[in-house]
């Protein structure tokens, strides 16, 4: 429940170590925060920047929780976990994903079936498990980062592509299923973000910066939409390249 | 039981929990039957400004304004030749009013209101304007039969279960539900109030005066208005009002040839004069319609010490006459910030003053009160200091940093928040004020092992087990 200065009092981060996660999570902390959970695989590394989050949420616990993002069956278990260690979780920003860009997906099956794990299926066991917990407490939201290169999958990253399109269709439905039951789910679609993951890719149109995609998603995640674009011109550039005739597409400058 | 949107007096905090309009203590024994890991809480007028009569996904046991009740919650009687009232917990301060007035006798405290029931009034351990003199609530308090969530009802008083005792009062309804309690009301001969007014030019003058406890402890009653926006960089310019019941025998023996107003002790009922409309504009109070509210209120006291006589719903409860005066705030509602400092750290609250004012935000009603000795219960908010309440709207990001700032000097000062008001402190800051927090959780625990009271306050507070 937010306090009754409408600040979401328990956030759970999930990516601890992703960066648009980060200044997502930065930009919804202020005084009134009681808890921040951060939920990783490698904990002692994220918690080495706990001081940032406490110089803006100063009357905070910060807790970490470990978990596999691979390991789609522990999600409920993970959920749990946060829930005996803060009670009600008012927020939960879904932000660890794989890239996969150096993943030979012709001959490395493990590595593409990973992606495809973490991205879509762990993800979804986790929405599932969030929203079982959001519905007993009747509140909660739920921001889930999923990509504009699911709209139309490109070649250069189709594994990746792939599951975000998958995953974000997932997230608009169960959002639609938990209507009216206090819980919602914003669907955030950045562009090209200059982050450490894309460091080695090359630069699309209309790039963006982990810091603008936090303000925008924390300005969502306090608002009601369901879903977001960043920058927000996307969604109507989007809107001719899915129009777009298959072989008009296939001959644009973006594919590589 | 049906689902429903609830929130405090301050309309800012809202959850929705599924309500169950008790009647009996059947009723309530029934509810407990089924009840969720989500638990319950009872919920009376819903005069807690914050989030402690609600409970969100789970069970709230609602006051049941219509239908009758039955006895043993609303029980209301009094022993007229000792004063004694055993009274339900679902009956409020105004019935008691209405009806022990007559008999010569009144409640031992009131707050602001007197729309709050007296499973409320134990709950938040209730303070009033004669705090100095009487303390609160539960220092009048002989006995108190709660129902407890194992189902077993007990009676607690201060020699049988003491802890027990002491928990439940201010204990925010997470101990069991209060059935009823046996109050030792204090004697009136009269409806009315003798009362002085004066004008006080700052707030530091008004703690010299208030803290001359010679002359300020002369008046069974005394709060002062403060003016949080004045333009005088948050001086705190105020009115200072005190009094005394009437006496009518004193009052006969002084002039005997003047006629009084009223010869027979005849309560004036609390009527309601006007209701604020539903819908009203967000912006309706705001840094100017509220400056000039506090320029008109401060001139209207005179500005020496003035005597008159006032009806007892005037002194103590004038917003009453105004229904769901909370609606002013618009739909974002507002908060109410009320803390207590120790006496000889009265410059927390001047600080606080200044920083409200500096922050330009439109308060309204403030008031200072010198506060008496607390009591004995671990939660009880009263002590020993200078407690300041004020209402703000929840309409500014600013409120946020605001009041964390403020909330760093009270608790640095050794002071601590009022729980009936809170809706925004997170429990790391909580518990630096409550010291013995840990010694009620242990008997808390006692009283209810399976940890069946909860409400939004306690989830937010981490006052439950296991949150």
């Amino acid at each position: 429940m937010l306090n009754g200065l409408g600040v979401a009092r328990t956030i759970v981060l999930f990516g601890g170590s992703s960066e648009i996660g980060r200044e997502t999570l930065l930009e919804l902390l202020s005084p009134g925060v009681s808890s921040i959970v951060l939920v990783s695989r490698d904990i002692e590394k994220v918690a080495q920047e706990d001081e940032m989050l406490l110089r803006k949420a100063p009357n905070a616990d910060v807790f970490h929780v470990r978990f596999d993002g691979a390991d789609a069956l522990s999600m409920p278990d993970v959920v749990h976990e946060i829930v005996d260690l803060v009670g009600d979780v008012d927020v939960a920003i879904i932000a660890h994903a794989l890239l996969g860009d150096e993943v030979d997906a012709f001959t490395d099956a493990a590595g593409v079936s990973e992606i495809i794990t973490v991205n879509m299926t762990a993800t979804m066991t986790l929405l599932y498990a969030l929203s079982t917990q959001m519905r007993t407490q009747r509140h909660g939201r739920i921001a889930l980062f999923s990509s504009v290169a699911g709209e139309r999958v490109r070649k250069a990253n189709a594994p990746y592509g792939a599951s975000k399109a998958g995953i974000d269709a997932f997230a608009l439905a169960l959002d639609h299923e938990l209507a009216g039951s206090g819980v919602s789910i914003v669907v955030i679609r950045p562009g090209y973000v200059h982050t450490k993951m894309t460091a080695k890719m090359k630069p699309a149109p209309f790039s963006t910066t982990a810091q603008i995609v936090g303000q925008k998603s924390a300005r969502a995640i306090k608002g009601t939409s369901t879903v977001i674009w960043v920058p927000s011109v996307l969604r109507w550039i989007f809107v001719l390249l899915k129009m777009m005739p298959l072989k008009v597409w296939r001959r644009l400058p973006v594919h590589d | 039981m049906s689902p429903e949107r609830l929130s405090g007096w301050g309309r800012s905090s809202w959850s929705v929990s599924d309500v169950d309009y008790v009647r009996s203590v059947d009723d309530v024994s029934t509810a407990l039957r089924n009840v969720s890991e989500r638990g319950a809480i009872a919920r009376g007028l819903g005069r807690s400004y914050g989030d402690a009569a609600q409970n969100t996904g789970g069970l709230v046991l609602a006051y049941s304004a219509n239908g009758a009740m039955s006895s043993e919650v609303s029980v209301l009687e009094l022993d007229e030749s000792t004063g004694v009232l055993r009274v339900g917990s679902m009956v409020d301060l105004e019935s008691i009013i209405d009806y022990c007035v007559p008999r010569g006798w009144f409640v031992p405290v009131t707050p602001g209101t007197r729309y709050v029931t007296v499973g409320g009034a134990i709950a938040a351990d209730i303070h009033g304007k004669n705090h100095h003199r009487d303390g609160s609530f539960g220092h009048h308090v002989l006995s108190i039969t709660v129902l407890l969530s194992s189902g077993e009802v007990v009676i607690l008083d201060r020699n049988s279960r003491p802890s027990w005792f002491w928990a439940t009062i201010g204990g925010m309804g997470l101990t069991g539900f209060v059935i009823e309690v046996t109050v030792q009301m204090i004697r009136v001969s009269s409806p009315l109030m003798n009362v002085r007014t004066q004008q006080v030019s700052d707030i530091e003058h008004l703690m010299a005066i208030m803290g001359d406890t010679d002359e300020d402890d002369t008046y069974q009653y005394s709060v002062a208005w403060v003016d949080v926006m004045s333009s005088k960089s948050g001086s705190g310019r105020g009115v200072l009002t005190r009094g005394n019941h009437h006496n009518e025998e004193l009052a006969r023996e002084s002039s005997s040839s003047t006629k009084r107003r009223s010869s027979k002790i005849e309560v004036q009922r609390g009527t309601i004069r006007v209701t604020a409309p539903k819908y009203l504009p967000k912006n309706l109070l705001n840094h100017v319609t509220v400056r000039a509210f506090n320029e008109m209120w401060f001139r209207r006291a005179p500005r020496r010490p003035t005597d008159t006589t006032e009806s007892i719903s005037s002194f103590f409860h004038p917003l009453d006459g105004v229904q769901h005066w909370n609606r002013l705030y618009g739909s974002s509602g507002f908060i109410q910030y009320q803390f207590i400092v120790p006496l000889d750290k009265g410059e927390v609250v001047q600080r606080v003053v200044q920083e409200m004012n500096s922050a330009k935000l439109p308060a309204f009603l403030a008031v200072l009160k010198r506060m008496g000795n607390g009591n004995e219960g671990p939660l009880s908010f009263p002590q020993q200091g200078w407690t300041f309440a004020v209402d703000l709207p929840v309409r500014h990001e600013r409120l946020t940093h605001v009041l964390a700032s403020c909330d760093e000097q009270v608790l640095d000062a050794g002071g601590r928040h009022y729980l009936a008001k809170d809706a925004h402190l997170t429990p790391k800051v909580f518990r630096r004020g409550y010291p013995r927090l840990s010694e009620w959780q242990s008997t808390r625990d006692e009283m209810d092992p399976a940890g069946v009271w909860q409400s939004d306050l306690s989830r937010r507070l981490h006052l439950g087990k296991g949150h």
